[in-house]
Order: C-alpha cells, then structure tokens, then sequence
C-alpha cells in the first residue's frame, strides 16, 4: 500500500521560561492508505504534540519544529502557510479531539456545524451542504438525523456529540482522520460504540486513522500498526499483534504488564498485586485473603439530591442518585462499586462518611449506625473511616506543604506536638515510598502518582478501619496507576484494612477486588463475589457492561453490530415518585441479582 | 521506568514565583516605587522640612517658587508643600485602614455566606445588596455627621459603605472553592467548619480578595478626599482632599492651590492602582507561565 502521510526526524522545542526542552526526538513514521496506525504512549510523551504538528496547530510562542519534515501526498507541508493550509486542515487531513464537550460551539445547532465544514470546503449550495449533513449524521448512527440536526450541543448527550465531531471531521471524506483520544471523556459502553464507528468508517470510506491514546486496550481494538512513543522518542513500532505478542523493548514490555487485562483473574480466587516489569521486582505475590467479618454494613441506603426553582426556591423535583443499596464489607477485603459515570457510585462513598446526608438508611460500621450520630459524633466516627479521592490535582490543597496537608487529619484529632507530628509523617511517607525529603515540598512540585500517594497517607493518618477510595487511580497514567494499585494492596496486607473501591474500569476491579457490585441508575443491579460476578453474570446490564470493555488483545475485537446499548434514563423525578424496593434473587452464595426494575 | 525516579527538579516555592512576576512587571514595580516614595514622605518628610501646615507663613496667594516657598501659599498664607507632605500620612492611613476595615467586614460576611449557605446566606446576601444600593457618599456623610469628624470615624464610616464588593467576591470564591475535592478532603479528615473556612478555604480564595481590596485603598483616598472636599474632615489633621475643599472658591485666580493637591491624589491613587494590577497577575497562576 502506498503511503499517505509520512513524518521525518520530526523535532519539535517547548520554549518555557525555565528553558527549551525537547518535546519530540527525531521521530519518524508513515501512515498508509486505509491503516489504523495506533500511536500510545503516557502522558507528556508528546503524542498530542506530534499530532498537533501535522495540522500546523502548534501554539506559535511555545513549541516550535525545530527540524524534520512533513510529507503529506507527495508535498512537504510543514512550511506552507496557514493559506495554504486552508485546503488540507479539515478537508484532506481532520481531527477529533478528545472533549466533545467543548469542541462544539454551542451557538449553532449540530446540522449547522457539520454543513459549514461542508460548504467551506466545497462550492455547493446550502441546501446541499444541508443534505449533506444529515447524511454524514445517519453515517455516525445519529437515529433520526433531520431532527436531530436541529439541536444544540447541549441537548445531546456526551457519545452524540462525538459522534457529531466524527461527522465533522468526515464531512469532506478526508485521507487522514486523526483521533486524539476521542474516548477518554466517554464511559466504557459509549467508548465501545464509537470505536466500533470509526472502525466501520475506515473499512467503507478508506480514510487512514492516525489513532492516538494512552490506553493499551483501546489500541488492541483499532490499530494495524502501533508506533510507542517514550518521552518524544519512538522506541518500538510495528504491528499490532508484534507489539502485543512479542513486545521488543523494555518499555512496551512494562506497559503491557502494567495493564490490567479484563479476564486473566478469572481463575484466581483472591485479588493479587501485579508483576511489574522494571525496577528490579522480585517480590513474590501472594494472594490477599482478607476475613470474613463484616466491618461495614450498608442497609436501604438512599440520597436524594434536591432541585430547587420558582418561586422561594421551592424544592421542584429530586434527583435519585442512590436508590435502596444494601451491601457488606468484611474486614480486610475489597467490594468493588463499577458503573457507568452517574449511576451513583461516588455519592454512595460520600453518603458513607456523611459528606452528602443521605436520606435514610443504616450504615454499621463496627456496630455503630454513623447515620444516626450528631454532627459532632461523626467527627469521630470519620476517625476509623477515611476517603481518597479521584483526582490528585484536585485533592490536595493548592496553598500547602504537604507535611501540613497529611498532619491535618492528626491536628485536627488533637496530636499538635511537632516531635510526635514528625514521626507519624515520617512513618506514614515510608509507607507510601515517599522520600521523607518531601514533606516541605508543594503539591505542584508532584507528579500525579506522587500526589495520590499523598493522598493515601492522609487517608491513612488516622490508622483507619475503611478506606473509600473513589476512582483513585482513573486520573493516573498505567505504569503509575499499576504501582498505586499494588501500595493500595499491599497496605490492605499489612494493615489488614477494608476498602470500598469504586471505579468505572472493568479491568482494574477484576485485579483489586473480592467482591464487585454493579450499579446502574443508582440501584445495585448485581452483587457477589468478583469471579461470580465475571465469570457468570446475570443481570443483563452488567453483561452489556462486561462486553463493552476493551480488551488489550488484538485477536479479540468488538464488532459494532454485537453494540447496542440503551441511553441512560434519567435519574430525576417529580416529588410525587416513590420508586419500588428493591428486590434480590439469589443464583449463587452471596450472589444476587436485581429482579425488580432498575430502568435498564 | 518508573515516574518516582523522575521529576526531581525542585522548584521555586509559589510565593517566591509570585515575587518575581510581581517585580518583573514595570509598571507595578513603578507603582510600588510611588506608593513607597509617598508614604516615606508622609511619615519621615515632616522631620526634616519642619514648617507646620497650619501656621500662617507668609502672605495668602504666593504662586509657587516665588518667596522660597516651592508650592506657593494658600488663601490663609500656609504653606502648601507642608500641607501635601503631611497630607500623604494622613491619606494613606486613611486609605489603608478603611480598606483593611472592609475587607474584615466583607471577608467575614462573604466566607460564612459562601460556606453555609441556605438561609444565613440569603440573610447575608440581602444585607450585602442593601449596601450595595445604598448611595456610599451619602451614607457616610450621615456617619461622619453622627459621630463627629474625626480621623476614626471618617475611617469607619469609608470602611463601613465599602465592603460589598470584598463581600461578593469572597462568597463567589468561596462558592466556587468549597466544592474542591481537596476541601471534601479535608472535611473528611475532621476538619472544624473554621479551620475549613480559614485555614482551608480562605487562603485559596486570597488572591481576588487581595487584588480587590488593593484597589479598595485607592477608593478609599479618593473618598476620603470627596468627605474632606465637602467639609467633612478632621480638623485637627490635615489631608489632601481638605486642602482641595479649602481653596476650591479660589480655583480660578489661584488654580496651583487646587492643582498640586490634585495631582498629590491621582499619582497616589494611580500608584496603587499600577499595584493591584501587579498583584493581579502575580497571584493569577493562568497568567504567571506566560
């Protein structure tokens, strides 16, 4: 096949006040007529930057080729001007980006959009361009196009906005189509749905994807090729299944252990940490088996939020955000929460500790119901169970040493003497593998996984029973996100500690739990034990969920014929609702299955 | 492999950072110059040029440079340099703690507003917006009338009418702040409701509030000079804006008498204007990389 697009000993400087740095290191690659070429690597390796490049997007002040060429069709293209670029940027080359929530001007309707793409590049009249554009909509399944062509951005849901950026980017039946991690932003059912869209658009128009991501699974699902990059330097390319079965250097070989892969669990009955590659890690692995006492009891567990509007703020409707939850957590072990983003999964970690009011329930912990203390009892109570949050950017406090921000929770259960204060910090970094040369430092001196170990030691502070961690590791880079996967294990081994793990990612709950509830529209449709769960699941939603995941293995690829899944419902309802109970059928010891409605 | 390994490279504490773009800016860095020149002529200069501002010294109506007086006299013969070196002490302590009095009211109202919401907010908010439509020249003249004009009172009565702005804007930042995961954070460490509004919250939500209340000083002399222009000055200290109000029936055959005080306000006003820009950027992490 004949190459469509090819870059050569491409060098692209960030110029930054501290300094030039070397973003892209001679990298040189091709992409072919009618390929997928998958291009991975983790954050701040410059795959972004590259792709920017090629449409000449690059931020004119701060990045800057420094050499190396551009050949698009036969024409070195890095030096035309923006003109001259005109006729390429979204005609013969287009992107996706990877948030359809802000890549769509909001003042125009959807239709508009894509027929403006259309008539800027091609002199046809509007009421073609027009016609063009609901095409282009039915081509990325938007079920009834003229209607929808009507609407704004904002009466679309998140996976039909990108399914609207993909016809914009397709609207002039462009040769490259680059797709910057167009679902990051999206949840595993949606992610699965678009994939399978750009795979069936590349296989009818014959337009190349130059596919980027960080995520290992995705680019097993799309690529024919795969080029790893290593901070700005390609170290390993080839195709997809060299890369995957017999990966050549290092550091493909220990991002590939680093990822979790849905399935290889199936036969172990315990949770295990990973074997990462590097390092030198010798440790032997042992399987966490945990207890079987209960330490946390959840019973009819219910938070409403409220929506308030007209006249004196009157409250108009509610929004059901956790809906009759029951589950049991046994001292020492792991129940995982998995669902889709609203399905309440992270307002039930924050009902626990009373960081929303639920509103009614039970919730034990070591016998105590924390849902009928006073405000100033759950003080106390908040002592034995403590929460680490998603995003590490976010979670520590911009404006403090980090000695401060994990002697907080100390202070404020009333230990203030400094000698006392500097052992416990001291300890606590040891046991997240901090260098205690840390303590004095900012959380914008960090890196992400440096941050959420922080977090974890803030958690820890208070020697608690429970630890809700809420998508701890979503916002973290594989490698990273392995090794806070394995801490959090190990801790659990040797403080003998309960975590209530929740998180979107299949993948990451197979590996970390000993049982897994699935939620969907804030009812737990399904609970059990992890291999019960994954092995022989029964409510249909959490089969839809478990074929949605991508699976870091090329030879098994989702079809878009076998992806039909229903939109999500919505969570409010007028005052006057009074949903059902729910209730259990059980298939297996400790294996329950939602026989009532849920929605789905 | 590993990202532990890497990113060793310390950098600057944020406050150091914030120093550097501060100074690096020319035209806060010259309106830091000013303000400091002027305050140094206030406090120190009467030691050393030592004519009392309310002494008669020589005739009314000596134009500037003429009898060795450098800014003439004014309508009752005082010398008017004196009265603008003496001036500045009492404009810029008025300013300074008549902002200092508003951002004490309004950082107060605005933080247990933004953070408990419901109806203290509501209550909170009405009464901010009452002072928000209340005319601030009027009502302050009433407070001055009430309790006498003397330096304290002119500085409470500023303080008082002023501190909406501060108010609302530490409320939207609060607002805004208290959603952070790091405040749920530490509200699931055990915080105390004051520890998240003061030790938490509040030191994030400084930087607005500190630009802002940088420009309140401004505000606050040229109210002080508004007060004093219509007579409402103590009469025991002298200002700019006395000055100004003294000799404003002389504005057209002695226009000097009027114009130095005038311009004595606008450099200072402007100064410190020059300088919360400069804080603006310096405290706004967006525009720091640039």
């Amino acid at each position: 096949m004949s190459t469509l697009l090819s870059v050569n000993n491409l060098n692209i400087e960030a110029h930054t006040r501290t300094g030039v740095v070397q973003v892209v290191k001679d990298l040189s690659f091709s992409i072919r007529k009618g390929e997928t070429l998958g291009v991975v690597g983790e954050s701040g390796c410059g795959k972004t930057v590259t792709a920017l490049s090629i449409m000449k997007l690059l931020p004119k002040e701060t990045l800057k080729i420094s050499s190396g060429n551009i050949i698009f069709n036969n024409k070195a293209i890095n030096n035309l001007s923006d003109r001259e670029l005109e006729n390429i940027r979204g005609n013969e080359i287009s992107m996706i980006f990877q948030e359809p929530m802000t890549s769509l001007n909001p003042l125009f309707t959807v239709g508009e959009q894509v027929a403006e793409v259309v008539r800027r590049h091609k002199k046809v009249s509007k009421e073609r361009a027009w016609n063009r554009a609901i095409e282009l909509l039915d081509l990325v399944k938007i079920t009834n196009p003229e209607k929808k062509a009507l609407d704004y951005p904002f009466q679309l849901s998140g996976g039909q906005r990108q399914r609207v950026m993909i016809a914009v980017a397709l609207a002039c039946e462009p040769k490259i189509l680059i797709a910057d991690e167009p679902t990051t932003a999206l949840d595993v059912t949606i992610q699965a749905e678009i994939l399978a869209l750009i795979n069936r658009l590349k296989d009818e128009t014959g337009t190349a994807v130059m596919f980027i991501t960080h995520d290992m699974a995705v680019v097993a699902q799309m690529a024919d090729r795969v080029i790893v990059l290593y901070p700005g330097e390609k170290v390993e390319e080839g195709t997809v299944h060299e890369i995957f079965n017999n990966p050549k250097h290092e550091y493909t070989k220990s991002l590939l252990a680093a990822v979790p892969k849905l399935g290889e669990m199936v036969r172990r009955k315990y949770p295990e940490p990973m074997r990462l590659i590097g390092k030198g890690d010798t440790r032997i692995v042992k399987p966490i088996i945990g207890t079987d006492e209960p330490i946390l009891s959840v019973k009819k567990l219910v938070t409403r939020y409220s929506i308030r509007g007209g006249l004196f703020q009157r409250i108009k409707a509610k929004v059901h955000a956790v809906e009759d939850i029951s589950f049991t957590i046994m001292k020492g072990k792991t129940l995982s929460l998995v669902g889709e983003s609203g399905c309440g999964k992270s307002t039930v970690g924050r009902s626990l500790i009373r960081l929303v009011e639920p509103a009614s329930g039970e919730v034990y912990l070591d016998g105590q119901n924390i849902l009928d203390l006073t405000v100033k009892d759950v003080r106390d109570a908040r002592s034995k169970i403590q929460m680490v949050f998603q995003d590490p950017f976010a979670s520590l406090n911009p404006q403090r040493p980090l000695f401060d921000q994990v002697a907080e929770p100390l202070r404020n259960y009333g230990i203030f003497r400094l000698e006392e204060l500097q052992k416990r910090i001291g300890d606590l970094f040891d046991r997240v593998k901090l260098p205690r040369s840390f303590m004095k430092r900012y959380p914008h001196q960090l890196s992400g996984g440096q941050r959420q170990r922080i977090a974890i030691a803030r958690a820890l502070a208070l020697n608690p029973k429970v630890i809700i961690a809420d998508e701890p590791v979503s916002a973290l880079d594989v490698s990273v996100q392995a090794q806070v996967l394995n801490l959090m294990m190990e801790l659990q081994v040797d403080l003998g500690l309960s975590f209530l793990f929740i998180s979107h990612d299949m993948a990451v709950v197979e590996r970390v739990s000993h049982d897994v509830g699935v939620m969907y529209l804030g009812r737990l449709v399904e609970i059990g034990p992890r291999q019960a769960i994954f092995r022989n699941p029964h409510h249909p939603y959490t089969k839809d969920l478990l074929k949605a995941v991508p699976i870091a293995d090329p030879s098994k690829r989702n079809t878009e014929r076998e992806m039909n899944f229903k939109p999500l419902p919505s969570p409010i309802h007028d005052l006057t609702h009074d949903p059902k109970p729910s209730e259990y059928k059980k298939v297996a010891k400790d294996h329950y299955v939602l026989t009532t409605d849920c929605g789905y | 492999m590993s990202h532990l390994d890497e990113q060793e490279e310390i950098q600057a504490k944020p406050s150091r950072e914030m120093v550097g773009v501060f100074l690096r800016s020319y035209s806060a860095l010259t309106g830091l110059i000013i303000l400091i020149a002027v305050s140094i002529m206030g406090f120190i200069g009467p030691i050393f040029y030592t004519i009392d501002p309310f002494d008669m010294v020589w005739m009314p109506f000596s134009p500037p440079g003429a009898d060795g007086y450098l800014l003439g006299t004014d309508y009752l013969g005082r010398d008017i340099l004196s009265q603008i070196i003496n001036g500045a002490r009492v404009s810029i302590a008025i300013g300074f703690a008549a902002a200092s009095v508003s951002c004490f009211i309004g950082v107060g109202i605005g933080a247990f507003a933004g953070f408990y919401g419901g109806w203290i907010e509501e209550i909170l908010m009405r009464i901010t917006e009452f002072f928000q439509v209340l005319p601030t020249l009027l009502f302050a003249m009433v407070i001055v009338a009430l309790f006498g004009s003397s330096v304290l009172s002119i500085t409470v009565a500023i303080g008082a009418v002023s501190w909406a702005s501060v108010a609302r804007i530490t409320r939207s930042e609060f607002l805004r702040i208290k959603e952070l995961d790091f405040v749920q954070a530490s509200k699931a460490s055990g915080s105390s409701d004051l520890n998240l509004i003061f030790l938490v919250i509040l030191p994030n939500a400084a930087a607005p509030i500190i630009v802002q209340s940088a420009l309140l000083v401004g505000a606050a002399i040229t109210f002080e000079a508004g007060l004093a222009f219509l007579g409402l000055s103590d009469p025991n200290v002298v200002s700019w804006g006395q000055v100004i109000g003294a000799n404003r029936t002389y504005i057209l055959d002695a226009t000097y008498t009027v114009t130095f005080p005038g311009i004595a306000i606008f450099v200072t006003v402007l100064a410190i204007s020059l300088v919360g820009d400069g804080l603006n950027d310096a405290l706004n992490p967006k525009l720091r990389s640039r």
